[in-house]
């Protein structure tokens, strides 16, 4: 077990060393020369050759590339070229919206979705399956901005039940900020909520089939100890795993969402610095994002081996 | 055979009368074969195609129905409510929405259909290669699961950060952050297809690897790739139209739907409908593909139709 859960963490090293080179790559090639930019309007040509030398931008690809993954590991993300100040910063002062939106989305989906799968892998063939199969296929469809718009126009202009826009820190109290989280989560999981719903429902509906279940029913055993004690547990690696991969649309829609509902977050700091050609920026939050999406599907992969008995290795 | 006691259709088959009526577990005994066949069987894929063909129809046809240049200006009517005038209303320099909407179309199924195309391309070179290749294997697969470690729009706005906004780029850029996704699933096919008794037949009676892959291999990694393929279209029009509506898409002066909402967002509490329609365009086009995708691989692939 202990070895297992050792070759685990190993194999991410390769993976998260060629999302550091691709990012590094990214900044290599980036147009824009960071000599000229540092050196000014007045320099000659000789000035920015000394710059680029006492910068080591002349040295092998290789070279930068280790030295920038040095950096890297002692929690350098490097300089934004636009306001001067370091990327661990920038991203330090967003962190917070993007963590909560993502957190309140990652719970409204799990806890709708898996029901909602449940319902209709145990009402399979009924209108019931069939209404929800039809919500998943428009989930998968509408594009995150469009149900953003659509539920701020009904609920927040129409009705006026819930904020518009905007973001309030935890600290200012629990109901304000989840007041602002409601709208937009709902938008982001959707697409979400869809995909979790449909391969737990795949997945209940072939376990269903198996004999234990059978044995479990003509033991007499009541409706809701079957779906949720014998078959939803034995259902739920791949949907453990369908959540763990999922994480990526999260990321992805947060950007969006984010701007949809003017919330300061990591997504808007994206977006102003594509706006702006800011590439240490965009290369620490595609790394940020990157390393913690790696994280999470090992700790997804480790948890099940925790929690599953039959995982043996 | 006979039609003597036929108990059910289900029952017509090669069992003597006195069985008991089998289950529908046989086939049926007549089906209509190929396209047309699966259409009528799978009604998603009627329903999708029929969408599709509708904004194909638009997108092809843009002019001649009755749009005005989706790029002239008129200051002086800037955002009209839809009206008789304007269709779907104007943008804040009084563009025609409803003729920006339709010229719209042609970038996103420009976009989807190309991507889908590309990355299934190369996704399935890289797939047949890793899968036959053991020495490359490592690798390749290694790099693919660095590049899927990166959230695909992520990887795209990175891509899209380095060059000009063109409708080339973006094309590029998805095709890049989708290629990781085809060519896992060729591998996977590629590999589970090697231990097929008919390849080891193939490979004992001589023949020659090239040909194993061309007449064996490839033929069935088609319908998985299919489907794959339907989805990365639906997705890569949501890319595009996310991409462009943070600024890091096509050109604003392309009208793309993302381009049309990211104009409007600035205004869209009080002229909802500049929001609006492009929305609801993109929506109905990725439902239709997904439909389509939905229908072909319940058509394709009866297995994996019983569980999703």
């Amino acid at each position: 077990m202990l070895r297992y859960i050792g070759q685990r963490v190993l194999a991410t090293v390769p993976v998260m060393a060629i999302v550091a080179l691709f990012v590094f790559s990214l900044l290599y090639i980036a147009p824009g020369d960071p000599a000229a930019i540092i050196a000014g309007d007045q320099a000659t040509p000789d000035d920015i050759a000394r710059i680029r030398e006492s910068l080591g931008l002349e040295r092998p690809f290789l070279v930068r590339f280790g030295e920038w993954s040095w950096q890297i590991l002692n929690g350098d993300l490097g300089t934004s070229i636009f306001t001067s100040l370091p990327v661990t910063a920038l991203i330090a002062q967003r962190i917070e919206p993007t963590l909560s939106l993502m957190l309140v989305t990652l719970v409204l989906a799990i806890t709708v979705a898996v029901p909602l799968g449940v319902l209709a892998a145990w009402k399979a063939g009924t209108w019931i399956d069939r209404l929800v199969m039809a919500f998943a296929v428009f989930g998968f469809s509408v594009p995150v901005f469009v149900v953003a718009y659509l539920l701020a126009y009904v609920f927040a202009l129409e009705l006026d039940w819930l904020p518009v826009q905007g973001y309030t820190p935890i600290a200012n109290g629990i109901w304000p900020w989840l007041q602002h989280l409601i709208l937009p989560s709902v938008a982001l999981g959707l697409v979400y909520i869809a995909l979790i719903a449909r391969i737990t429902r795949a997945t209940m509906l072939e376990i269903l089939s198996q004999d234990y279940i059978k044995t479990a029913r003509a033991k007499g055993l009541g409706q809701r100890a079957i779906l949720f004690l014998h078959a939803l547990k034995n259902a739920a690696v791949p949907i453990v795993t369908v959540i763990g991969i999922g994480i990526a649309l999260l990321i992805g829609g947060a950007v969006v969402t984010e701007s949809v509902f003017v919330i300061p977050g990591l997504g808007r700091l994206t977006i102003d610095a594509i706006l702006r050609r800011d590439y240490p920026v965009i290369q620490g939050i595609v790394l940020l994002f990157s390393f913690t999406y790696v994280l999470v599907n090992l700790g997804v992969d480790l948890v099940y081996t925790l929690v599953d008995p039959r995982i043996r290795y | 055979m006979s039609a003597a006691v036929v108990p059910s259709p289900a029952a017509l088959s090669r069992e003597p009368a006195a069985a008991p009526a089998m289950p529908d577990i046989l086939p049926e005994v007549r089906r209509r074969g190929g396209l047309w066949g699966a259409a009528l069987r799978h009604p998603t894929i009627s329903m999708g195609a029929v969408l599709l063909l509708l904004m194909l129809f638009v997108a092809v046809f843009a002019p001649f129905l009755g749009t005005v240049d989706p790029t002239a200006l008129a200051p002086a009517r800037r955002t009209r409510p839809p009206g008789e005038q304007f269709w779907f209303g104007s943008d804040m320099l009084g563009r025609d929405i409803y003729s920006r909407v339709l010229y719209g179309a042609r970038v996103s199924l420009v976009v989807g259909f190309a991507v889908a195309l590309l990355s299934s391309a190369i996704g399935l070179a890289i797939g047949l290669v890793s899968g036959y290749v053991r020495l490359l294997d490592g690798i390749v697969m290694r790099v693919m699961d660095g590049l899927m470690s990166i959230p695909p729009i992520l990887l795209a706005v990175a891509l899209m950060a380095l060059t000009r906004g063109s409708v080339g780029n973006v094309i590029l850029a998805i095709t890049i952050a989708e290629i990781p996704r085809v060519s896992r699933l060729v591998r996977g096919v590629v590999l589970s297809l090697r231990e097929q008794p008919y390849v080891d037949g193939a490979v004992a009676a001589g023949t020659r690897t090239p040909m194993i892959i061309w007449r064996h291999i490839l033929p069935n990694t088609l319908a998985p790739l299919t489907v794959q393929a339907t989805y990365i279209c639906a997705s890569a029009m949501i890319t595009e139209a996310i991409l462009s509506f943070i600024g890091a898409g096509t050109p604003p002066t392309i009208p793309s739907w993302g381009n049309i909402m990211a104009e409007g967002r600035a205004l869209w509490q009080v002229k909802p409908y500049i929001v609006f329609f492009p929305a609801v365009f993109l929506s109905i086009t990725v439902l239709a593909v997904n439909l389509l995708g939905d229908g072909l691989r319940d058509a394709l692939d009866p297995r994996m139709a019983k569980r999703l």
